[in-house]
């Protein structure tokens, strides 16, 4: 066994840095630069403690740190590997990102109580990395609780009737869920079989009945509602109360994909995909996503408000994401996980527009952004990418994941899958082309911004331009995430 | 040799403040403040040293007092289970004694030596009933720590006269069920001493003797009584709401744990599993039983305005999970009941002195008191929350574990109905205190609906409140973090033999 290339406690120290964060940020609340600083040393640090590891984990090793023994038998402690570091790298590097246009819309918006939003934020992408690196099941769901809990003050930040009737369902949604089903599906695992550890073979011996494997696979799916299934999805549109930003790395990238990151642990280690696939599992899990992925997609067509838009969209992509898994093939889940970084850049860049559109306009409505392109030719240009890459078209990485999971389908042959996602890909592009197009092409007498070019601030337009470029990097290089997703599926 | 003495100083300690206290500080408030800390001090020291020799050691201490020995003498029994409750009791009246200085000067400006008295009495009745291996003995020592404690309760607000007066009720038939119970006992058997009569009762013939059973029926419903176990849970709310602050914080979380202990005392010292599992059989009833104290002790929690009303529901509910984990009858439920008597005293604690202090510095007893309490009180306001994510049960809160260990005895057990009535009351608490934590982070709004711009002074409780609140908040996340050591090196011993 090789010496690890980095010290053992690597992956804690991950967690901990943007919580060490915290008090600064708290200490220097009466200057606002510095506190700023203190979020981007602690995001710089934690990108650079997880790059530490990468090529350790690429080379197809696994690290294992013990944090704490917490019951007789059982731990809390963490685990790098290939699907971890992804989902590790994708929100550490994002979270920098989503600080640069927080710095440009919270200040541009005045927005009070800088200083908390700052904070959680930091809290929050703690507990994003943990559940990224959680070793079992009970670390995975301390981390799981610690951001539903860490996220309410972010999505309720503007503290108004509509923040707590959306900050309301976000926690009854997610608290009830957590603990109603998740939570007693993880103990039923634990008594059956005396382990929540993660194996790529699963947990569960054999004679374990079909029906309690069956019922513990929707408590688990339904239990860990941060993926957005219907019918466990509505608080996600509720939640888009949030300020931009929030919406942005939360509800594109952190909270949804914690949840379909835990879905996907559950389906590779603890149920296990050969388990699924041999069991029957799966086509259950595929009815259930695919349903969920053709019925969002048709809300989404409904939707006037931008962000509601995509907020549907995301509840479609989350669940393309566990049909990809559910196929319990190879292919399928490499081509899902890879997913979740690819949705993840192209959605940031959505959300990134929508709110430097809201910043320099003030709309939030559709309809009111005919010809908008010409005012903010930027911010037009980065959605037309970023939506390129939800539809699945070239020159993007979401054309990449979305071919691995339809090859995923017909090795898993299964053809209706297939039809699912062709369908959902038609819809995706019905609902995000005709707002590109309106932006540019339009007449002069259409056109509702007849002003001259005037974009949002460069903290505003700059991140969302580097995420659509990142998303047309991808295309051309998947090779990074791609290599995490595979070792993690062939070792 | 002061260290053979220390099980009986743990009780001496504050009867003799108490008796300082009448004696020597009627003039002065400072004097009974410090001869009560003291006190407490005293006994909470000795309660340590106990727990550690009974850790260190192997197998319980006995002290006979005046030498006299068992079982015609009174003799005081620690083990692993007593020396943990002693633990907790003296601990939990210690901080509430230093919580006490501002909240008694208000809400009880004269006598307040008498007041500081009565605390002493009842924390040393509390004590001793943990403490004694004699039936008898434990029936007096309850009797001094219900006295007392009607006494507390009556000095407090409103409808408080009321309410102790249908509490003294309630509580003296409690009692006096309990005494009957022990007289069928000593009939049978001749002896009031714990172990003496567990040896007595272990023969088949007394099994099935009608006498004990009735005995044991009597007794148990005497114990119900005083820990509010569903349907005698009437009179707790609104004595315990009534109550003064300091009154509220001492009783809340120590009566009615130290009743469940008291319950797994006789259960297993006195009878044994072999007669309440195997002989009576209750256990599917007594489940059943707790799962609806679970279930209306949070739902009647969901209806209350008033928070110290809302807490004492929750109580009631708390109850339930203990109760219902004892009954479970395998040693996973024993252990998340044995646990959970710990984390509840803490959590209880650390809620109702949060809320004392909300109610200290407002005035105002109902849920609107929290409005703006993250800005104004933000310490408060953060011991507040972490007693309300452990009652709801969210990790690392020993709050969670808790659970975990009775939710595991009862799938164990198949008994689904208790998993599914402690996850209810998990999603019900967590509305409460989200309920909650609404009214604290939302209004006030100000003219235009946006978000609280305008300044609000910071207007935090007194150090003296503080630091007790903050130390029993952190514990319930060291609780949660030593789960195992707590587990193998307590909880662990003192699973009785049959489970």
């Amino acid at each position: 066994m090789d010496q690890i290339p980095f010290i053992s406690a690597t992956p804690a120290l991950a967690i901990l840095v943007s919580l060490a964060a915290v008090p600064l940020i708290v200490l220097s609340s009466k200057r606002p630069n510095l506190r700023e600083f203190w979020t981007f040393a602690a995001g710089g640090i934690k990108l650079l403690l997880i790059l530490s590891m990468a090529g350790w984990i690429l080379a197809g090793n696994t690290h294992t740190y013990e944090l704490w023994k917490i019951l007789p038998g059982l731990s809390l402690k963490l685990k790098v590997d290939g699907f971890g570091m992804l989902f590790a790298l994708v929100a550490s590097a994002l979270w920098i990102v989503t600080s640069v246009y927080s710095i440009g819309y919270m200040r541009d918006q005045k927005e009070h109580a800088q200083t908390r939003y700052f904070c959680f934020f930091a809290i929050a992408l703690s507990a994003t990395i943990g559940v990224a690196f959680a070793g079992n099941l009970l670390t995975l769901y301390l981390f799981y609780e610690m951001l539903s809990l860490s996220t309410y003050s972010l999505v309720t930040h503007h503290q108004d009737e509509e923040a707590r009737g959306g900050g309301r369902k976000y926690l009854t949604y997610l608290l009830g869920t957590s603990i109603g089903l998740a939570l007693p599906a993880m103990l039923i695992t634990y008594n059956i079989t005396g382990s929540l550890e993660f194996s790529s073979l699963g947990v569960f011996p054999e004679g374990v009945s079909k029906g309690m494997l069956i019922l513990l696979l929707l408590m688990f799916v339904f239990g860990f509602s941060k993926a957005g299934l219907m019918p466990f999805h509505s608080w996600l549109p509720g939640a888009m109360v949030a300020p931009t930003p929030v919406s942005a790395l939360l509800h594109a990238v952190a909270v949804v994909k914690v949840g379909v990151f835990s879905v996907l642990r559950i389906f590779t280690g603890i149920f296990g995909i050969d388990l699924l696939a041999a069991q029957d599992l799966n086509t259950i899990i595929c009815i259930i996503a695919s349903f969920t992925v053709i019925v969002s997609s048709c809300i989404a067509l409904t939707q006037d408000n931008l962000k509601r838009r995509l907020a549907f969209s995301t509840i479609g992509q989350l669940a393309y994401i566990i049909l990809g898994a559910g196929l319990a093939s190879k292919l399928g889940v490499t081509g899902s996980m890879l997913h979740i970084s690819m949705h993840a850049f192209g959605k940031i860049t959505l959300f990134f527009c929508a709110g430097a559109i809201f910043v320099a306009t003030g709309k939030k409505y559709i309809s009111e952004m005919v010809g908008i392109g010409r005012r903010m030719p930027i911010t037009m240009f980065a959605f037309f990418i970023g939506s390129l890459s939800i539809i699945g078209l070239p020159p993007t990485g979401g054309m990449i994941s979305k071919l691995l999971m339809v090859r995923g389908a017909m090795e898993a042959d299964m053809a209706w899958v297939l039809a699912v996602y062709l369908v959902s890909s038609f819809l995706n592009a019905a609902y995000f082309l005709p707002i590109v197009y309106k932006a540019f092409f339009c007449t002069e007498e259409e056109s509702l911004f007849p002003q001259e070019y005037n974009e949002a601030p460069v903290c505003c337009w700059l991140p969302p331009v580097i995420t659509a470029t990142v998303s047309m990097i991808l295309f051309f290089f998947p090779g990074l995430f791609l290599g995490f997703a595979q070792v993690m599926m062939s070792g | 040799m002061i260290a053979a003495q220390t099980p009986i100083l743990i009780l001496l300690a504050p009867l003799f403040s108490g008796i300082l206290i009448t004696i020597f500080a009627q003039k002065s408030k400072n004097v009974a403040f410090f001869l009560l800390i003291l006190g407490m001090v005293g006994s909470f020291s000795a309660a340590c040293n106990v727990l550690l020799q009974v850790l260190q050691g192997s197998g319980p201490i006995h002290y006979r007092l005046g030498d006299w020995p068992p079982p015609f003498g009174i003799e005081l029994v620690i083990d692993h289970l007593s020396g943990m409750v002693l633990f907790m009791v003296s601990g939990a009246a210690l901080l509430t004694a230093i919580y006490s200085k501002h909240t008694v000067e208000v809400e009880i400006p004269d006598r307040i030596h008498h007041y500081y008295t009565l605390y002493t009495l009842l924390v040393s009745g509390l004590l001793g009933m943990v403490a004694t291996g004699d039936v008898f003995n434990l029936y007096v020592l309850l009797e001094i720590s219900a006295l007392s404690s009607y006494a507390l309760l009556a000095r407090g607000r409103g409808l408080a006269y009321i309410a102790t007066f249908k509490y003294i009720i309630i509580g003296t038939i409690g009692a006096s069920f309990y005494l009957l119970g022990v007289g069928y006992l000593y009939i049978k058997t001749g002896t009031l001493n714990m172990a003496d009569l567990s040896t007595m009762l272990a023969t088949p013939e007394m099994h099935q003797s009608p006498s004990i059973k009735i005995g044991f029926i009597f007794i148990i419903l005497g114990i119900w009584i005083k820990m509010a176990f569903f349907p005698l849970q009437g009179w707790l709310p609104n004595a315990y709401s009534c109550a003064s602050t300091t009154t509220s914080c001492l009783i809340a979380p120590l009566m009615t744990k130290v009743s469940v202990y008291i319950m797994i005392r006789l259960m297993f010292s006195v009878f044994s599993a072999d007669y309440i599992f195997k002989t009576l059989q209750w256990q599917q009833f007594m489940v059943w039983m707790a799962c609806i104290a679970i279930v209306v002790g949070s739902v009647s929690a969901l209806a209350q305005r008033n928070l110290k009303r809302m807490l004492c529901y929750i109580v009631v509910a708390e109850v339930g999970y203990m109760v219902g984990g004892v009954w479970l009858a395998n040693s996973n439920g024993f252990s998340g009941a044995v646990y959970h008597i710990m984390s509840d005293v803490m959590m209880t604690l650390c809620l109702f002195m949060a809320v004392g202090a909300v109610i200290y510095k407002t005035g105002e007893t109902s849920l609107e008191a929290m409005r703006g309490i993250f800005r104004r009180m933000p310490i408060t306001a953060a011991a507040f929350l972490v007693g309300g994510f452990s009652i709801i049960g969210i990790p690392p809160t020993c709050g969670f574990f808790s659970k975990w260990y009775l939710i595991t005895g009862a799938i164990e057990t198949g008994q689904f109905h208790f998993v599914i009535a402690l996850l209810f009351s998990s999603l019900i608490n967590a509305i409460l205190f989200f309920r909650i934590i609404e009214i604290g982070f939302f209004s006030p709004f100000d003219e235009n609906g946006h978000g609280t711009h305008q300044v609000i002074v910071v207007n935090e409780a007194p150090a003296m409140m503080l630091v007790p609140m903050v130390i029993s908040a952190a514990s319930l996340i060291i609780i949660g973090l030593y789960t195992r050591f707590l587990m193998s090196n307590i909880v662990q011993w003192t699973i009785p033999v049959g489970l």
